[in-house]
């Protein structure tokens, strides 16, 4: 990877973290709201839908989750397993793009 | 402290084994002198480091009871175990023999590091004047005091994971001349501590700083490297 790619790997861990979470937060808190005034799913989709914050919002945290679960796995995997090539990080990157993509359907399955 | 230390000591290179040796207890006596009277009175071919013995060398370090220590600095009475201790060279160094490790893949890491002193263009031959109170000067003077013993090496997780990565002392050392004025070596050093296996691999975890005799602190020093590459990085510069 040489070291450009080694230092923008670790901004990207640390700038996603920070997105993380002020995220975590927000979806804690929309859990706790959602189950003590009892939403039903309708009354849930009701507020998600067309609508473009909570869409924004959950993109982000999704995208957020997905690359830095794909550079921590990464990491884990230089250290336990002595799999360091371009493979590994393909095979990485192949896994954050499910997590992303599983993310943005349930995202966009909110919202329309 | 009277009486019998009973002294599990590794004999061999990779494959070896424990021995037992009996050493008569004293009422001061460092893990050094152990060793001593081990090889003076018991085996002669026992294999072993020291140099100065008042602790500025940093060749007599091992594991005692399982912590990398400078033995010539470690009294007995602190780390015996029911009158018990167990010897065994550094971890995560290639074993020579009994008690020495093979140092030169660690200092190989201090020049993999930019560990050497390059003179900026123009320093002239008199002397730099360095400000005492300068925070370059101030962080540069936090980890000069390294006397390369591998202690922190051997502490290391990260090291023991990855075979690769430099290390916290190799680390450290860049930092301090990252911070050197007259150095003009920097920017290739930013590219070399940033590698693959460069100072984003530590976790900071600080393994390296409660173990270090000196009470340096070269979790910091790291830190200090990832702030500067990322800043690096970000302006394009790396
Ligand atoms: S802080 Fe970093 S260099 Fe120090 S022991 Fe931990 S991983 Fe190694
Ligand atoms: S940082 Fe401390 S423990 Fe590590 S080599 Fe230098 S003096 Fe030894
Ligand atoms: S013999 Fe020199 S530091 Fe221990």
């Amino acid at each position: 990877m040489g070291a450009r790619g080694e230092t923008w790997l670790w901004l990207l861990q640390r700038a996603t973290a920070v997105v993380l979470a002020f995220a975590v937060l927000v979806h804690l808190a929309t859990l706790i709201y959602a189950v003590r005034h009892g939403l039903s799913a309708a009354a849930i989709l009701a507020r998600t839908e067309g609508n473009v914050a909570w869409l924004g919002f959950y993109l982000l945290f999704a995208t957020a989750a997905a690359l830095h679960a794909g550079v921590g796995l990464r990491t884990v995997l230089r250290e336990m397993t002595p799999w360091r090539g371009a493979a590994a990080d393909l095979l990485v990157l192949l896994l954050a793009a499910l997590v992303a993509a599983a993310g943005w359907r349930a995202a966009f399955g909110l919202f329309a | 402290m009277t009486g019998t230390l009973r002294v599990s000591v590794w004999r061999g290179a990779a494959a070896g084994r424990l021995v037992e040796y009996e050493v008569p207890a004293q009422e001061s006596q460092t893990v050094l002198d152990v060793v001593s009277h081990i090889q003076r009175h018991l085996d002669p071919t026992l294999s072993y480091r020291f140099a100065c013995r008042v602790g500025m060398c940093g060749s007599c370090a091992m594991s005692v009871n399982g912590v990398p220590r400078w033995t010539c600095r470690t009294h007995v009475r602190r780390v015996a175990r029911d009158g018990r201790l167990e010897l065994r060279p550094l971890a995560n160094l290639p074993v020579i023999k009994d008690l020495a490790v093979e140092m030169g893949e660690f200092f190989a890491k201090w020049t993999r590091a930019g560990g050497a002193f390059v003179p900026a263009p123009g320093l002239g031959p008199d002397f730099a004047r360095v400000a005492p109170d300068a925070p370059a000067r101030q962080a540069a003077s936090a980890g000069i005091e390294c006397i390369g013993c591998g202690v922190c090496y051997a502490a290391c997780d990260v090291v023991r994971w990855n075979e690769e990565f430099l290390g916290p002392a190799a680390l450290n050392r860049a930092w301090t001349l990252l911070n050197d004025v007259r150095d003009g070596a920097g920017a290739a050093r930013l590219g070399a501590v940033a590698g693959d296996a460069g100072c984003h691999a530590c976790h900071s975890q600080q393994s390296c700083a409660l173990h270090c005799p000196k009470h340096l602190d070269p979790t910091a020093a790291i830190a200090g490297l990832k702030r500067a590459t990322a800043m690096a990085a970000l302006r394009g510069a790396l």
